[in-house]
């Protein structure tokens, strides 16, 4: 039995019954729990911003069929919070970035 | 031993003729052999009835030889370990199995309910829908609820344990036939972790029944050899007894373990089932397929079995289900069944093919051994109440016998329908296989397999080659429309199993139904759906599938349509005149098998349900005799109960002492979260309404926090300790949420602010002494702390530390009256309170409740987030709107305070009540209504949020939010309590101490 196994097949980010957290590795995705869509920017000052504008802040989101970028706490964990782009419908992870980086540049079409 | 078992052969079977078991079957002692099922052991012994139908109390034999079973569901066990509906074909035997029949009275051979059968044509499908609507479905229920059904629940608490695991593999193979088998040596040649479950006992599959040659060798050399070499792999771990029942995302599969199957108790039993969450990366589904029954007039009755049963009850348990059988059929697949129950020794008496030309060479081999094949023929009709004694053969096409053939069992060979139940809870899609005449796997989703029967394929070695193709886990070519099990010579490699070609893999079958036949053909089984209730439904147009299902109920039920689904929708389909593959399957949903409930919360019950927080002072609490109850999570006291008080007669004691002596009050579960840095006045700025840099160190200030819709969320007390350094308190049941709402604003939206959290609510304990007396008492703490008004002021804070003791004292109140919170590490908390008691005994010292505490700040008109506001309460609406006004920068839910919606009249505004009667009553909960109010219907103007009898102020007291109430104040308004009316006057919410006077006493 000393026959060398090949590696694993899958260790890439596209695992997705475990979540990767950027800080602690990947982990089950019950350590996680779900904060909704992310980079929302919060319009300020209150005097400055229009019913439509309060209102598309707090009520509308998106709800795309594929990738969609949210929020996630590793809450059982290391309690950070960090952004997911997820396939909605095959739920791949695209990727996952900490909350101070930007929107990486994903077209939909790569996940798909 | 073989004698007591009449239909027991005489060799052959996988069982352990040296192992005889004894057990009861309706109270008869039978026996058995180790190996058996319940349904192989009733089978040797003769036992032909085994339950009686749902609707119609209709006599019923054993159908299948496993999970397809719909007709053999017993209850096992008795007492608190009764388990009722466990198909006789699943259920290993054990000795002192005791099982009964269910759904018959007085018994299953005699069964009254058979009279529902006899008027069958008064019960067709939407029978109920149509007739028992008047006066009302209510009405009818208990009585139809009795007769129909299946088995029944006991009554007692389930005393057996059930255990949760979690898991993780590479590949996960679902099945252990020839394809499984395959899948599973060539995962364990690539992956780190393998897992392999099956449903049965014993792994192999068909193999354990069917005579096959794999890699030389006969079926069964092959299984042991392939079976001890995976047990030797540790990366291989095989799980048999254990049922995959559910798809849920990422791959996670539920499968079910029966551990401790045979209900021993007692200490050392262990648990019954092992409920395990498989978290698998890749998943081989070797499910199988599940044989299809005919449909022909009376095909329910007992000894009509499917054909792959007969053959697993010959060649695995040696049990000969009848001595002269009949084979129906509509595909090639019978004639090996033939063989093989010719090969056992049991009669053959004939086969009827249902096609015009069946394989010449199969038909040829059955006249050799001098056995008749019915071509282009039909079974028509069959006779037999409690066991079939004949059957009918007709032309296809005609209602006209033209010979009866004597018989005590009926083989249907009606084709396959692939066990796709998990691939479609996977998403994967099916198509309409002409073929196999049955739905197979299409587009397969990523990260699962397929191979073997489920893909429809009937060829022993294309199975082997694609479970070893599916277990090797190639990536896959192309996109995703490409099928995972597609044959490649690549996938090919040295220790691939193989069987040499076994015909062409074609079934032929043609599918045929009886029309115009006026007995009853049987659809579903278990819920007595026949041919006649699909063309009622056609006639009445429901002619979608799912429309079917719920008005026949075909298909629902313990076996989930199993052996019925297929038939109705092929029937479906034939009827509208339309492509069973544009009609569709009904989806499948978890579970394939039905899960004892238990399993499903497994140890998570009684104290382990969820968590429950205990104070610091808990001990001291029992010892002043607290009378304990839930809030929250919080375990507290109501009151402390003495000398034969009852609960209102404490609070009262408990009340008055607060205001005329002293009292302690154990605030332990107080929400406390410290909040630190450079940045911690201008993070705590955005969340209260409050002004919170104008705050000086040493000082507190109460303040709201509201969400983006300008709603209050949490109240309380926050504290200046340090410059960079202050003290939150949240109320007791809001600590852990404000907290992560306060981390999530940190990292996500203000990741600019240089601010450090730390919730400490555990590591204080918070005892709150109050009351005239409160200085006094404290004060022979001799802490030499400085409590006068002009050190420590109201809403001040001081921190200390005495003997290497930190302690903080608040000067705050939900009292009313002069209030020292006292805070000190949790572990000291005992000491204190006990303290406190020693020293206060002269001042009649009382802890209170937190049944005491409300009604106190009830008195006081001070509100209580959750029961004075609600869902939509903002700051106007109980009175602070001139503090939001007056907040300078942004802070959470100010755009939102200046909505349309948050400004307009008609609010529910908070305000006291006051009876307006000597004697009144209040009761939270009460609607407050106009004061003409004549009688319901009336427009409710709101309601008591808090009421109590206030035992200072000799009368009730409520607070209220009231429509429009602040700018209603001395107005009287009627209040509904539950058909009681009482008038009451609506009031300032603050009915003690208006002045406020008490608090810088």
């Amino acid at each position: 039995m000393n026959r060398q196994r090949p590696e694993s097949p899958t260790s890439k980010v596209d695992a997705m019954f475990r979540i990767p957290c950027p800080y602690c590795g990947e982990r089950a995705e019950t350590e996680f729990i779900y904060g909704g869509q992310t980079h929302l920017a919060r319009p300020e000052p209150s005097e400055r911003v229009s019913d439509r504008e309060w209102a598309e802040y707090l009520f509308y989101r998106d709800n795309p069929k594929g990738l969609h970028f949210e929020r996630w706490q590793h809450h059982f964990g290391c309690r950070q919070w960090f952004n997911m782009a997820r396939h909605t419908v095959s739920h791949e992870i695209v990727a996952v970035y900490r909350m101070d980086e930007a929107r990486p540049d994903i077209e939909p079409e790569e996940t798909v | 031993m073989s004698l007591s078992q009449p239909f027991r052969l005489d060799s052959g079977g996988r069982i352990a003729r040296d192992r005889p078991l004894s057990f009861t079957f309706n109270g008869k002692r039978l026996s058995g052999y180790h190996g058996d099922t319940l349904a192989a052991a009733l089978l040797a012994n003769g036992v032909r009835v085994v339950g009686r139908s749902f609707k119609f109390h209709r006599p019923r034999g054993i159908l299948g030889a496993g999970a397809e079973e719909c007709n053999a569901l017993v209850t096992v066990g008795h007492g608190a370990l009764a388990e009722p509906n466990v198909r006789a074909t699943l259920q290993p035997l054990y000795d002192g199995l005791t099982a009964h029949s269910q759904n018959c009275w007085p018994s299953v051979t005699c069964d009254i309910g058979r009279s529902l059968d006899y008027l069958h044509f008064f019960w067709p499908a939407g029978f109920y829908n149509k007739t028992f609507i008047w006066p009302h479905w209510h009405w009818y229920e208990g009585f139809i609820r009795r007769l129909s059904g299946l088995g029944k629940l006991p009554s007692e608490n389930d005393p057996d344990q059930y255990i949760h695991r979690n898991i993780h593999c590479d590949v996960l193979v679902v099945g252990s036939g020839p394809a499984g088998l395959a899948a599973a040596l060539a995962a364990g040649e690539r992956a780190r972790r393998v897992i392999v479950v099956e449903q049965d006992g014993e792994l192999g599959g068909s193999l354990l029944w069917t005579d096959t040659r794999v890699d030389g060798e006969s079926g069964w050399v092959w299984l042991e050899e392939t079976v001890r070499k995976l047990k030797q792999q540790d990366n291989v771990t095989l799980l048999t007894s254990t049922t995959a029942s559910a798809w849920f995302e990422h791959n996670m599969v539920i499968a079910v373990e029966q551990v401790n199957d045979r209900r021993i108790t007692g200490e050392d039993a262990g648990p019954r089932q092992r409920l395990w969450k498989i978290h698998a990366r890749e998943i081989v589904l070797a499910t199988g397929a599940l044989e299809q029954p005919l449909v022909f007039a009376n095909n329910d009755r007992p000894g009509i079995m499917l054909a792959s049963a007969l053959q697993q009850y010959c060649g695995r348990y040696a049990v000969a289900p009848g001595t002269r059988i009949v084979i129906a059929a509509n595909n090639d697949g019978a004639y090996a069944v033939a063989d093989a129950i010719i090969n056992a020794g049991i009669d053959v008496v004939a086969v009827i093919d249902s096609r015009q030309k069946p394989a010449h060479k199969s038909v040829r081999a059955m006249h050799e051994q001098g056995i008749t094949v019915f071509q282009n023929a039909i079974a028509l009709d069959c006779s037999g109440d409690k066991g079939v004694q004949s059957v009918s053969v007709a032309k296809r096409g005609s209602l006209e016998s033209m010979a009866t053939l004597q018989c005590d069992c009926v083989a249907m060979a009606g084709g396959w329908q692939p066990a796709v139940h998990l691939f479609t809870q996977a998403r994967g899609s099916l198509r309409y296989d002409s073929n196999l005449g049955a739905f197979v796997p299409d587009a397969v989703p990523p990260h699962v397999h397929v191979a073997g029967m489920v893909t429809g394929e009937l060829r022993l070695d294309h199975a082997l080659e694609q479970g070893w193709i599916a277990g090797y886990n190639r990536p896959r070519a192309g996109s995703g429309d490409e099928s995972s099990f597609r044959r490649t010579s690549e996938a090919s490699a040295d220790n691939r199993p193989r069987a040499r070609p076994d015909g062409d893999g074609a079934l032929r079958m043609e599918r045929v139904w009886c029309e115009h036949h006026s007995a009853r053909q049987w659809i579903d089984f278990q819920h007595d759906v026949t041919l006649r209730d699909i063309d009622i439904a056609v006639a009445e147009n429901y002619t979608s599938v799912e429309h079917l299902k719920r008005y026949t109920t075909t298909g629902m039920a313990v076996d989930q349509g199993k052996t019925a689904n297929l038939n109705a929708l092929l029937a479906l389909a034939e009827r509208s005149g339309r492509d069973p593959g544009e009609l569709g399957m009904t989806t499948f949903r978890p579970f394939y098998l039905p899960v004892t409930l238990g399993a499903l919360p497994g140890r998570n019950l009684g104290d382990f349900y969820s968590a429950v927080q205990h104070s610091p002072l808990a001990d001291c609490q029992v010892q002043a005799n607290a009378l304990v109850d839930d809030y929250g999570r919080w375990r507290r006291p109501r009151v402390y109960l003495r000398n034969g008080e009852n609960e209102q007669q404490a609070i009262a004691r408990e009340a008055v002492a607060a205001r005329t002596s002293v009292v302690i009050f154990d605030g332990s579960p107080l929400g406390k979260i410290e909040v630190r840095g450079p940045d911690a006045a201008e993070f705590l700025s955005r969340l209260y309404i409050n002004n919170v840099a104008s705050l000086n160190v040493g000082r507190a200030r109460y303040g709201l926090m509201l969400n983006e819709n300008g709603i209050i969320i949490d109240d309380g007390v926050f504290a200046r300790l340090g410059e960079e350094h202050y003290l939150v308190h949240t109320t007791s049941g809001g600590a852990a949420r404000i907290y992560n709402w306060m981390e999530a604003l940190l990292q996500g939206d203000w990741p600019d602010l240089d601010v450090i959290l730390t919730p400490v609510t555990a590591q204080w304990a918070n005892i709150a002494v109050s009351g005239p007396h409160a200085r006094e008492l404290l004060g022979r703490l001799e802490t030499g702390i400085d409590l006068g008004n002009q050190a420590l002021p109201h809403m001040a804070v001081t921190c200390s530390v005495i003997e290497d003791v930190p302690v903080r004292i608040l000067r705050v109140s939900f009292t009313g009256e002069l209030c020292y919170e006292i805070n000190v590490p949790a572990d000291c908390g005992a000491a204190l309170w006990n303290c406190l008691l020693r020293l206060g005994d002269d001042l009649q010292v009382a802890p209170i409740g937190v049944e005491t505490l409300m009604v106190l700040r009830i008195e006081k008109g001070y509100l209580h987030v959750g029961s004075d506001t609600d869902g939509y309460t903002t700051p106007v609406d109980i009175g602070w709107g001139h503090v939001a006004d007056g907040k300078q920068g942004e802070f959470l839910g100010k755009r939102s305070l200046g909505r349309t919606f948050n400004l307009g009249h008609g609010r529910l505004e908070f305000v006291g009540l006051t009876p307006a009667q000597q004697g009144g009553v209040l009761r939270a909960g009460a609607h407050v209504i106009d004061a003409d109010y004549q009688g319901a219907p009336a427009p409710t103007q709101g309601y008591v949020t808090s009421a109590c009898y206030s035992p200072n102020l000799q009368r009730y007291a409520g607070l209220g939010l009231v429509r429009d109430g602040r700018s209603r104040l001395g107005e009287e308004v009627k209040v509904y309590d539950d058909g009681e009316v009482h008038a009451a006057v609506i009031s300032a919410p603050v009915a003690w101490d208006p002045e406020g006077e008490r608090l810088h006493a």
